[in-house]
């Protein structure tokens, strides 16, 4: 009942305190941003379901212990990491790689109009967009962006001029590795021009089963006119706890996609936090997770509609839960009171493929101004019998069947991706993780349905 | 897009400054002094002449409430409470319990008059539709004046009657069921009113009764400084049907009273209680000064099989109200429903919603909330839906409107969806576009607009279902019903 309770320090937040004095000194610039986010979490300590945000996703509970921050890696170690091809990355992509939150190589030629400063580079020697990081507070307190803040050891800074268009993506590749689990705090901040228009792409890797402890944030400064399209790939090692985080301020008449595609990791969280600055401005959030054995991912949106007219959102969340895995889908559009026009659609639905599958859905509004249409929808439940029976009385067999509509379901979340190559890749990645699934199913276990 | 006209103009019928039920009744009282301790509590429970049991119950209660904190979670904003600043028993002056009507105080007996209420039997037997019938349980304050219809009822078998004479004649029927549904814990305010209530109906419906008469209690708070307490206690028996009206009103003042009621459904296999509330409590004036705060407690219980749990309300008053009807599903083939109008005017809270909790397999609910703000109000709505594990196919529908007039208010919609087996369908939509597509046709066919047709079907949806209340206590519900959501943000 009471709120007041203060829970016993856990061994993770004990290690987490006993840790930043050291890493404080060892780590440049930003000290006092560091020291105001640091205490905001000592003040809160890892969220647990009795915070509101965390509701469905208890972080103090998942994360017992606090992996070691990564040191940086040497060059055997990078060459281990660095061996498998990035499952994004392709000939020809300006690809920043990131081994255990360091940066270690650019791969391909920055097109004209782009510069990108590793974030430890920049923290040393200086840089002039230093001063954006975090300024704009849009995660607004929450607790995995406080933790980044505090010890975010590298990253990027990637500039693109005014009016540049890019041609192609410009890949960051994050890889988790080594013997043993460790924390791994990147930060990237992209700051669009006026008029620009750019592609970024993330893709977050873990080898092994490892607990690995990775939690990465990403800024989008979007200015005025400037389209920006977003992927972000959650290959995560399968013991990791993983955190990520996306915030993103749009001018006007900026348009924004972003689609997060989640597939591994034993509890995973991405939250986006997306604020409308300009008028008239237009974001496509989606989501893609895909779930199975007792992973647990959760989804965790704040859309803010700050100016007239509100713009337009719309946010598309599709999950794929089998096995005893849990999916949560946390969705809030606010309208601020005078963001007027705003046009705002939040869905989120779920497909359970077994019996001991578990959903959370929370889509919230919020809602100050009087003429605005918002709309929310979340719905879960099994695959459409009646479509499984019309697919399999042509022939198809259950699992083909199963497997057609479930590539549907998440594809239709994917599809607003611009770019094909890419797009394609994350269906295949689908398609794998389908074939995983045939492959659970023939060999009849473990799962539970 | 915004409201139409016709909305504002319905809206602004019911401001805070058109309450019409804010007259004051001045009858002698009796209560004990202000604030709350043992002997408060021993107190009321001497008054009523309770069974020793009863008492154990509410100073176990009491014991519990003082290591409780007051929940924050609930988007609403009020200073602090006094709870040693509050009158906890408030009782018209009467030498015994009134035999008859005439022995009840004129003065009382007119305030219900002004209020629409028929008390006397006959009066309401010479009425034009006698088939209208409504029996009333009048509760002012504290206690409960007067019960009608009571030995008619018996003769079907019925119990209906105030609390307080319940645990004199039944005592062994209010033990067996009370805090069944609601714990002595379950939150700060139900313990609280665990420890204090006063008075509040109690009603049983024997096995394979049909209520022969709508049941009532009509809720008055009068006095200054008094929290009101009532316990509501409604049992269903195998294959019984009940439907049941509270209406709320209390005098214009300008200092917070403090209403905390607890009410507990029960219904057991095929049973089916109809629950409907008119809430028209004195909201504060236009500046938020006064009013209400109405924290209540609210929940039903299907525990037998095909049983049916349905909460109406028609929310119009209170300067803040924290209030969530619920439906614990536990019988197989159980259905909950709710259905809620909630307009919040000048500088109203309303923190509203439901929860149906999926336990039993086939179980089924819905949910239709509709919240209009004008003025500075704040209109939350807050609901889970839940399935457990063995809850197979279990299914739920929810849909909330909000609408805003003016930019100074706020329409929140807070849901949680739970499902925990993959044979559970929920829907939740809070949209009016989503509507039946043959049906949006078959309008359209006809030569209505599509947002005509949509208008139409939603709000006739709504209709169907409030247009069974019996609404001759409140002319206001009838003029929300014809709100059309027309301009609904969500």
């Amino acid at each position: 009942m009471s709120a007041k309770i203060t829970p016993m320090r856990s061994a993770a937040e004990s290690a987490l305190i006993d840790r930043f004095p050291a890493v404080k000194a060892s780590l440049p610039g930003l000290a006092s941003a560091r020291e105001d986010a640091f205490a905001a979490f000592v003040a809160a300590g890892l969220p647990t379901r009795r915070n509101e945000a965390w509701k469905y996703t208890d972080l103090r509970a998942a994360m017992r212990e606090a992996a070691p921050l990564a040191a940086r890696p040497n060059d055997a170690e990078i060459t281990v990491a660095l061996k498998g091809p990035s499952p994004l990355a392709r000939q020809g992509v300006v690809t920043l790689s990131f081994v255990n939150g360091h940066y270690v190589a650019t791969a391909g030629t920055l097109p004209a109009g782009v510069s990108i400063t590793p974030l430890a580079q920049a923290l040393t020697d200086g840089h002039p967009l230093l001063g954006r990081i975090g300024a704009l507070k849009l995660a607004n307190g929450d607790l995995a962006m406080s933790l980044n803040t505090a010890f975010m050891t590298d990253g990027a800074i990637i500039h693109v001029a005014e009016g540049v268009t890019v041609d192609g993506p410009i890949a960051l590749r994050f890889v988790t590795s080594g013997a043993t689990a460790v924390a791994t705090a990147a930060r990237v901040l992209m700051v669009a021009e006026a008029g620009s228009q750019v592609m970024l792409v993330e893709s977050h890797e873990g080898q092994g089963a490892l607990a690995h402890q990775p939690n990465t944030a990403v800024e989008i400064i979007a200015g005025d006119k400037a389209v920006v399209s977003h992927v972000r790939l959650g290959l995560n090692s399968a013991g990791a706890v993983a955190l990520s985080t996306l915030t993103a301020d749009l001018g006007s008449e900026t348009s924004l996609t972003s689609v997060n595609v989640a597939l591994t990791g034993a509890v995973t969280r991405h939250q986006a936090f997306v604020r409308f600055s300009g008028g008239d401005a237009r974001a496509q959030i989606n989501g893609a997770t895909l779930l199975s054995g007792t992973q647990h991912a959760d989804s965790t949106l704040v859309v803010e509609h700050a100016a007239e007219p509100g713009g337009e959102s719309r946010e598309l969340f599709r999950t794929i839960i089998d096995d005893e895995a849990s999916g949560v889908f946390q969705g809030k559009i606010i309208v601020q009171p005078h963001a007027q026009k705003t046009d705002g659609r939040m869905a989120s639905n779920a497909v359970l493929l077994s019996e001991n599958a578990a959903m959370y859905n929370k889509p919230e509004l919020e809602i100050f101004a009087d003429d605005v249409a918002c709309a929310h929808g979340a719905t879960c439940g099994a695959l459409d019998d009646e479509l499984l029976f019309y697919l399999m009385s042509r022939g198809i067999s259950k699992a083909e069947a199963e497997a057609l509509m479930i590539e549907s379901f998440v594809g239709a979340a994917i599809d607003f991706i611009d770019h094909e190559p890419i797009r394609d890749i994350l269906h295949g990645l689908v398609q794998d993780w389908l074939q995983a699934r045939a492959a659970r199913l023939n060999a009849g276990a473990p799962t539970v349905s | 897009m915004p409201a139409v006209q016709e909305t504002i103009d319905q809206v602004k019928a019911i401001d805070v400054s058109e309450y019409k039920y804010g007259f004051i009744t001045d009858v002698e009282m009796e209560k004990p002094a202000k604030g709350l301790t043992e002997d408060t509590v021993r107190y009321i429970s001497a008054r009523k002449n309770e069974p020793a049991w009863m008492l154990e119950w509410r100073l176990d209660a009491f014991r519990r409430w003082k290591t409780m904190t007051e929940p924050s979670w609930a988007r609403v904003h009020y200073p602090e409470i006094d709870f040693q600043d509050i009158y906890y028993y408030a009782a018209p002056k009467m030498n015994g319990a009134p035999k008859s009507l005439d022995e009840v105080d004129p003065a009382i007996l007119d305030a219900y008059k002004k209020l629409g209420i028929p008390l006397r039997e006959q009066e309401i037997l010479a009425g034009v539709e006698p088939q209208n019938r409504v029996a009333v349980d009048a509760v002012f304050d504290s206690v409960s004046v007067v019960t009608t219809f009571r030995a008619e009822l018996a003769k079907a078998g019925v119990i209906f009657c105030s609390i307080s004479d319940a645990l004199q004649e039944h005592p062994e029927l209010v033990r067996k069921y009370i805090g069944t549904v609601v714990p002595v814990t379950d939150n700060y305010y139900a313990t609280l009113n665990s420890a204090v209530f006063t008075d509040g109906s109690f009603v049983y419906i024997p096995k394979g009764v049909r209520c022969p008469m709508e049941l009532s209690t009509y809720f008055r708070i009068n006095e200054k400084n008094t929290g009101q307490f009532e316990r509501t206690l409604i049992i269903a028996e195998e294959g019984s049907y009940v439907s049941y009206l509270e209406g709320c009103t209390a005098p214009q003042r300008d200092e917070n009273q403090l209403h905390a009621a607890v009410v507990e459904l029960i219904t057991m296999d095929d049973a089916e209680i109809k629950y409907s509330t008119v809430q028209n409590w004195y909201p504060g004036d236009a500046n938020g000064k006064g009013g209400i705060y109405n924290f209540v407690t609210k929940r039903g219980d299907c525990r037998g099989k095909n049983s049916k749990i349905s909460w109406t309300q028609v929310e119009t008053g209170s300067a803040i109200t924290w209030k969530y009807p619920s439906c614990i599903l536990r019988g197989d083939g159980s259905r909950g429903e709710f259905y809620s109008i909630a307009v919040s005017n000048g500088m109203q809270q309303v923190d509203s919603g439901t929860k149906m909790i999926h336990l039993g397999k086939n179980t089924t609910s819905r949910i239709i909330s509709k919240g209009i703000s004008a003025g500075r109000s704040q209109n939350t709505y807050r609901g889970l839906v839940s399935a457990h594990r063995k809850a197979t196919n279990a299914r739920n529908f929810t849909n909330c409107d909000s609408l805003l007039i003016g930019n100074q208010c706020g329409a929140h919609t807070v849901p949680y969806i739970e499902s925990k087996t993959s044979t559970a369908t929920f829907e939740h939509e809070a949209t009016t576009s989503k509507i039946s597509e043959d049906q949006l046709f078959y309008c359209m066919q006809r030569g209505l607009s599509a947002e005509d047709a949509t208008a139409l079907i939603v709000n006739g949806f709504v209709k169907d279902v409030l247009q069974q209340l019996p609404m001759e206590f409140a002319v206001e519900a009838q003029k929300l019903i014809s709100i059309s959501l027309e301009g609904s943000v969500g």
